[in-house]
């Protein structure tokens, strides 16, 4: 084991999936020579080569079209996207290309080794273009994965889950956390399965559901909520698409009441799809109406990002209103 | 001084521009009309059997493309896309490719899918749907692919592949194959953003890949006047610090030394080439469009007397390699040889239920397993409803 920041731990994983596999292929803008913006790729081109740690020109449609057109070839890319905001040039070729590939040929051909990585979410003074959690809008397109880790330990297991799954990932990392964010990582390889939920903390009075950056949010709201005498059980989503709706219904048939917390606007957010699907698997078993704690509907502010935010306080306050409802 | 880039630059001291329409890219063309070359024109080297076959595939693409379109207007497919007019293009190019050349088409392109050698029935299998369509019948007629022959299966949206074929030869560069990709797309999709975005990639990366650019004059309905200023796609290749050719398009031959010139410069140097190709739509967009409405006869008429395939018979002819009484019995039979693979395919059943759900990932996940049951339960109240799956739901 040894301490690292999310950003080790991702630099980590990258180093360890370039050596163990030759077809692991990483580039976006900055991510040569550079490092990448956020130094997530430091030093993987002086240690394999130019040819497998690129500079790309400044084109996320091109930095998609090219993982899509390599993948097609058998290789893995790992493609930089270098904020989460800047991948809508890149909407086509993911959504329509890479989420189709291998339905379309009827499995012909696959792109099934992308690994989109690209940093989101606020907190960070970004304003509007360096703040959006996008992952609804991926989430709504069948054929690929959508994952969000959030720490360091997860960020890594996970990473190496979605480089050798054999379907395209969109693994967004937050950014806030990148620095901030410490823990115990094994400095070996290890996969955390993608597709699963984790129960972080059990709980019987309510179950409050979050992931990625929000993650420590909510547990902050946790802890205020338990002072009071609620006992809450916790889950990180982890998954978005898939997302384990069985380990969420679990939960919520023992705790009988669900908040759902995410950072991207409330409106079409995929908090409401996890509401729908809940509502139907645990209707006899809730007590009060699923909560929704997100982001206002209003693009992400600069000057008000605190009061704009979902933040601990106002997860407390709806942990409150469905225990008291 | 210098650029940036440390190239060196010229300089000048009194301002004066360069036009827009300074830099005008040649035409190749070798073969005439009438058959003959053109004064100082020299053929490729091609032996009988392969000229003979780039023939024979521009036939049974013309053949082929009659017949479909016939059995589009009677109700028995939803759609088809000739390519008339264009058979050398997409024949010429295959033919000077290698066999393992990863050919990533936009849809009109089936003369070079049929020089790769995918089979009649193929072709049945995918233009209805059934169980027996590579493609599963996912995609609407003329969306074809294989792996087998290294035809990357069609996508719809417009330039696309661009980008990704550069991405594509990237890799075969990095494996070290002796390979290339060739990238097709028309006038009209060389507008998308993926055409700046793939060009610009596969220069700056050196991928050995050879853009063809089918210029035949016409997006849809909007004529290429309207699609952009000046004088043609080829020049814009330059700008990316890229070589670039121009060729007649029903010119098989100039074609075709075209490609093999693209293609041995792509992977010796590897570095892209681009190559456009000029040869007019005589046909429709597809079998939805109808021509008469942006353009006239007489247009079309001057087209039609550069009759690709005319022009390349004449050669084959004086070359001895072709008896021209030999070639009405070939169409005839053809005919007939298609008709009878559409009617078997077209009897061929559509594929399972279980082909809703395959194929979106590697694996179904849960949530996709468990909407197919819930569909199957559902079909299995109202089998009228469903003829095609209700029967063979297990």
């Amino acid at each position: 084991m040894a301490k690292m920041n999310m950003l080790q731990a991702i630099n980590n994983a990258l180093d360890l999936a370039m050596a163990k596999d030759d077809s692991v292929v990483c580039f976006g803008e900055d991510v040569g020579h550079f490092g990448g913006v956020f130094r997530a790729t430091s030093k993987l081109q002086e240690k394999y080569g130019k040819a497998r740690c690129f500079n790309t020109p400044l084109t996320e449609q091109g930095i998609a079209g090219f993982a899509n057109g390599m993948a097609a070839q058998g290789m893995k890319p790992v493609a930089e996207i270098q904020f989460a905001d800047y991948i809508f040039p890149a909407f086509d070729q993911i959504v329509n290309e890479t989420a189709k590939f291998r339905y379309r040929s009827g499995n012909e051909f696959n792109v099934g080794g992308i690994v989109f990585r690209s940093p989101y979410g606020g907190g960070i003074a970004g304003g509007h273009y360096h703040s959006q959690s996008p992952e609804a809008y991926f989430a709504h397109t069948p054929g690929l994965k959508v994952v969000i880790p959030r720490d360091p330990y997860q960020a890594k297991g996970l990473l190496l889950a979605s480089i050798t799954c054999p379907d395209p990932v969109i693994f967004f990392e937050p950014k806030k956390l990148y620095r901030a964010s410490t823990g115990e990582v094994p400095e070996e390889y290890y996969e955390i399965e993608l597709g699963k939920a984790e129960v972080t903390q059990q709980g019987k009075d309510i179950t409050v559901l979050a992931w990625g950056a929000q993650m420590e949010i909510v547990q902050k709201a946790v802890e205020m909520a338990e002072k009071d005498g609620i006992s809450c059980e916790v889950i990180d989503l982890r998954s978005i698409l898939p997302w384990d709706a069985d380990t969420v219904a679990a939960s919520v048939k023992k705790t009988g009441r669900l908040l759902i917390n995410h950072e991207a606007p409330l409106t079409g957010g995929f908090a409401g799809e996890i509401a729908a699907t809940i509502q139907k698997m645990c209707f006899l078993h809730l007590e009060s109406p699923i909560e929704r704690v997100c982001g206002m509907d209003t693009p992400y502010p600069l000057a008000l990002e605190k009061e704009y935010v979902a933040d601990h306080l106002k997860t407390y306050e709806a942990i409150k209103r469905s225990v008291n409802f | 001084m210098t650029n940036p880039n440390n190239a060196t630059i010229t300089t000048v001291h009194t301002a004066e521009f360069t036009a827009g329409d300074a830099l005008k890219i040649p035409t190749l063309r070798i073969l005439r009309d009438d058959g003959s070359l053109y004064e100082g024109a020299v053929a490729p080297e091609l032996d009988k059997a392969t000229a003979i076959k780039m023939y024979d595939t521009m036939v049974f693409i013309r053949v082929l493309d009659e017949r479909m379109l016939a059995a589009q207007r009677q109700g028995r497919i939803s759609f088809y896309m000739q390519c008339l007019g264009e058979e050398a293009t997409t024949v010429g190019s295959a033919a000077a490719l290698a066999e393992q050349d990863m050919i990533m088409a936009q849809y009109r392109e089936q003369g070079a899918l049929r020089y790769r050698g995918f089979t009649l029935e193929q072709f049945m299998n995918q233009l209805f749907s059934n169980e027996k369509d590579l493609g599963k019948g996912r995609q609407m007629p003329v969306h074809y692919g294989s792996k087998d022959i290294y035809y990357m299966t069609i996508s719809s949206p417009l330039g696309t592949q661009i980008p990704q074929a550069s991405g594509y030869a990237y890799a075969q560069k990095l494996r070290g194959l002796a390979n290339t990709t060739i990238c097709y797309f028309g006038e009209g999709a060389a507008s998308e953003g993926d055409f700046h975005a793939g060009l610009n990639m596969a220069a700056v990366h050196k991928a050995p890949v050879i853009f063809f650019c089918r210029n035949n004059g016409y997006a849809i309905s909007t004529p290429a006047s309207e699609q952009f200023v000046g004088d043609g796609i080829a020049c814009r290749a330059v700008g990316y610090g890229m070589k670039a050719l121009r060729v007649d398009g029903a010119d098989i031959l100039a074609v075709y030394q075209a490609t093999k010139m693209a293609r041995d410069h792509a992977l010796k140097h590897n570095e892209p080439v681009l190559i456009e190709s000029i040869a007019y739509r005589l046909g429709a967009h597809s079998s939805s469009d109808d021509p008469s409405g942006y353009r006239s006869k007489e247009e079309e008429e001057k087209w039609r007397q550069n009759d690709p395939i005319a022009r390349f018979r004449l050669w084959l002819v004086e070359k001895g390699w072709l008896n021209d009484a030999d070639d009405k019995a070939t169409i005839e039979a053809l005919r007939t040889e298609i008709l009878d693979a559409l009617k078997v395919a077209e009897k061929v059943a559509k594929p399972g239920i279980e082909h809703l759900i395959s194929d979106v990932y590697a694996e179904p996940i849960p949530a996709l397993q468990q909407q197919l049951d819930e569909l199957k339960a559902h079909i299995r109240k109202y089998p009228d409803a469903y003829p095609v799956t209700a029967g063979r739901l297990d």
